[in-house]
């Protein structure tokens, strides 16, 4: 009872929270209509809203939430008033299963978009699973997200599996890599996507003329680097995170090694620019994320956003905003497919999985049968300073 | 292969000893305390982070102020050494009254917990303040001594290829030889050395010979924690960046290092670390090729430490420890 209880305060809370608070009829909310606007469908949002991740998820929120006010006159037309329901993960597994059960059991929502940690992403959709409430993640990409084959759960970004390939596509094609030493730290993460990288470029016909392991939470790298110096390569690829990669990079322009250096997405941090300093022009990474104002789309998007929230867009704004708008596509075919009636849950997520060519603000959409966005693409940024983030140099599509 | 192991050795040499001399002054302040209280000290690595985040966190401040733009890069240094290993001096004394000293007449074992436990507090200590101030635990300190140098061993011998170092190598260093040649001078040539030496020996007796027993272990953990101190911030210097953790791997090498020397013997801790960080950096350049491809540079560790383990099959004592006679 007590739990039960707690639960309740918590999503009062969280009501409370929301931006809609005013109009949110607090209980039995099922099918109850406002103002004769006709049924009220929700969507919920799950992201962290509190502690270190705020920031990313609070946006991915806003966005969500622009996508979901500029269809709202849509809806009305076809007589569901919809509405966002943000809920907060706090970036904990357990919370987000706590959530999902609480999204579950509101029948008035159809939707999910969420969330920004793949470790809550994994157990709460096994609850969506259950309820048959279609989830749609901006920004997952641990591959057992959608490796388990659920339904309900998409993802409009690229798999971390796909990463190693992009980059080594990238370091050879455009970089011109013929010679190439790979570095990894012996985590499951860095070794994934060293073995990835190391495996595409062999394909691709380039060189590997070393493959070493470095141990995390050291800091002096001298001994591989010296490897690397003999060896002479084009090119420094490193399978890990950015303190020890800052460090690599570091020490190797002291020992004089110019060549670029590539990493994944876990260099993809503002520590990285502050380890290494100037020695981090030209090094290279790969992200998931692509950069918005880089196309007109994400320029009008950006400004937007800026106007409604008086907030600059954060990596994953533009991902939000687009999961919202592949949703809400699958809920408008569902409530077609059904002549108007309100659709059943497992109805919106067919209709979600049968989008096939959904053009977003940053990335086009279409769902192959597990999930997976047929479309997704892998950013390559660049240090060409000592300034993060770095700038995006190209895009690699599957 | 030899011509190629050949071709990286002054390299491998320039590293080797600047990462041996990290080692060898931090495997100084275990083998002192263990020499005199036949404790092993585990708070030691943390006490080098400690010194390494004061040391920082000072250099931090005299750029803010503009005091490091102001004097020579050389005088901040040595003034930033100095002040922070007064102060983690005083932190290793106070350490000793509080965590060790009341437990001096318990078995061994609940004396190493209680340093197991400073160190944790020490680790999560510095990280809670640094992430309080900064909103991140990992510290980049202002980039000194960023001059590179380069020895041509290559116009010695074409078998050679140069070596490449930056000037606060050579810094790192002087200072290591500068501390162990005045520690040994103090140790070997002093009267307070003569008494650290024999309570070293044997405690009860060197307190009838009218020493100040207590004194001299607060002198010892206050000299120990200040070296260790002033590598922590020579360690900030030469790798630039530092988190909390750092003190773990490193003192456990240390540790080491000691004991490959033969624990409680000084001159032994000198040589065990540099022969430690040669070794390690040789085996993290080399042992590809030695192996043919098997065994990579993550092996480092496994070669460093089967030598340990050869050494201390043949000479239990370490390299440079006198087999001890059990007292009765």
């Amino acid at each position: 009872m007590g739990i039960k209880r707690g639960l309740k305060v918590l999503a009062a809370s969280a009501l409370s929270l929301g931006l809609l608070a005013g109009c949110n009829a607090s209980g039995g909310s099922e099918g109850s209509s406002g103002g004769g606007s006709g049924k009220v469908i929700k969507i919920a949002t799950q992201t962290p809203l509190s502690g270190g991740s705020a920031t990313l998820g609070e946006s991915i929120k806003l966005g969500a939430q622009l996508a979901l006010e500029e269809n709202k006159k849509k809806f009305e037309d076809l007589g569901y008033k919809l509405q966002l329901q943000p809920y907060d993960d706090q970036a904990d597994p357990k919370k987000g299963v706590a959530n999902a059960q609480l999204i579950g059991s509101d029948k008035s929502i159809l939707g999910v978009v969420g969330h920004l940690n793949s470790g809550v992403s994994i157990p709460s959709s096994e609850v969506y699973e259950k309820y048959k409430v279609p989830m749609v993640s901006p920004a997952n990409t641990a591959t057992e997200v959608t490796d388990r084959g659920l339904k309900t759960v998409n993802r409009i970004v690229a798999r971390d599996d796909f990463q190693g390939p992009a980059g080594a596509d990238f370091a050879i094609n455009k970089l011109g890599a013929k010679k190439i030493f790979v570095v990894q730290d012996k985590t499951a993460y860095g070794t994934g996507l060293a073995d990835a990288f190391k495996k595409a470029a062999e394909d691709a016909g380039a060189e590997i003329l070393g493959y070493e392991g470095i141990t995390v939470g050291e800091k002096d790298f001298n001994g591989v680097l010296t490897q690397v110096l003999s060896k002479k390569p084009d090119l420094v690829f490193f399978g890990g995170l950015y303190t020890e990669g800052g460090q690599l990079i570091r020490q190797a322009r002291d020992k004089g090694i110019d060549i670029p250096f590539m990493g994944g997405d876990g260099m993809d941090s503002s520590t990285l620019v502050e380890i290494a300093g100037d020695a981090v022009k030209n090094v290279y990474y790969t992200s998931v994320a692509a950069d918005a104002s880089k196309s007109s789309d994400g320029q009008a998007f950006s400004s937007k956003y800026k106007e409604k929230f008086n907030k600059n867009v954060e990596s994953y704004s533009a991902y939000g905003y687009d999961s919202m708008s592949v949703l809400l596509k699958g809920l408008e075919a569902a409530i077609e497919g059904s002549d108007g009636d309100l659709p059943s849950r497992e109805k919106v997520a067919e209709e979600v999985r049968k989008i096939q060519d959904f053009q977003g603000v940053v990335t086009k959409v279409g769902f192959d049968d597990i999930g997976d966005n047929k479309f997704a693409k892998v950013y390559i940024y660049k240090f060409s300073e000592a300034k993060y983030p770095g700038v995006q140099e190209g895009e690699i599509s599957k | 292969m030899l011509a190629e192991i050949l071709q990286s050795l002054p390299q491998v040499l320039v590293d080797g000893i600047a990462l041996g001399a990290i080692y060898a002054v931090i495997a100084l302040g275990y083998t002192m305390v263990y020499g005199i209280l036949e404790l092993i000290n585990f708070a030691h690595g943390e006490i080098f982070m400690t010194g390494a985040f004061i040391g920082v966190a000072m250099l931090i401040l005299m750029t803010g102020m503009g005091w490091l733009a102001a004097m020579p890069a050389v005088l901040a240094l040595i003034l930033v050494l100095v002040v922070t290993s007064i102060l983690t001096g005083f932190m290793g004394v106070g350490i000793e009254r509080m965590a060790y000293r009341p437990l001096r007449n318990s078995p061994k074992l609940i004396t190493l917990i209680s340093a197991i436990g400073v160190s944790f507090l020490l680790q999560d200590l510095v990280r809670f303040i640094t992430e309080y101030k900064r909103g991140n635990y990992i510290l980049t300190g202002p980039s000194m001594f960023n001059e590179k140098f380069s020895i041509k061993f290559s116009s010695i011998s074409s078998s050679f290829s140069d070596a490449f170092f930056k000037t606060s190598t050579l810094i790192l260093i002087v200072a290591v030889v500068i501390m162990m040649v005045g520690l040994d001078f103090f140790v070997n040539k002093t009267k307070w050395g003569m008494a650290m030496r024999a309570v070293a020996q044997d405690r009860e007796t060197a307190s009838l010979m009218s020493i100040n027993v207590n004194k001299v272990i607060s002198l010892t953990f206050f000299i120990g924690s200040a070296l260790g101190g002033a590598t922590g911030v020579l360690f900030a210097v030469q790798y630039g960046t530092i988190d909390p953790y750092i003190g773990f791997i490193l003192g456990l090498k240390a540790f080491t290092a000691a004991v490959l020397g033969g624990i409680g013997n000084i001159r032994g801790a000198m040589a065990g670390g540099l022969m430690l960080g040669i070794l390690e950096m040789f085996a993290a350049a080399n042992l590809q090729l030695l192996t043919g491809g098997i065994f990579g540079a993550e092996y480092k560790d496994v070669f460093a430490f089967a030598i340990l383990i050869i050494v201390l099959i043949f000479k239990p004592e370490g390299l440079f420890g006198k087999a001890v006679t059990e007292k009765v």
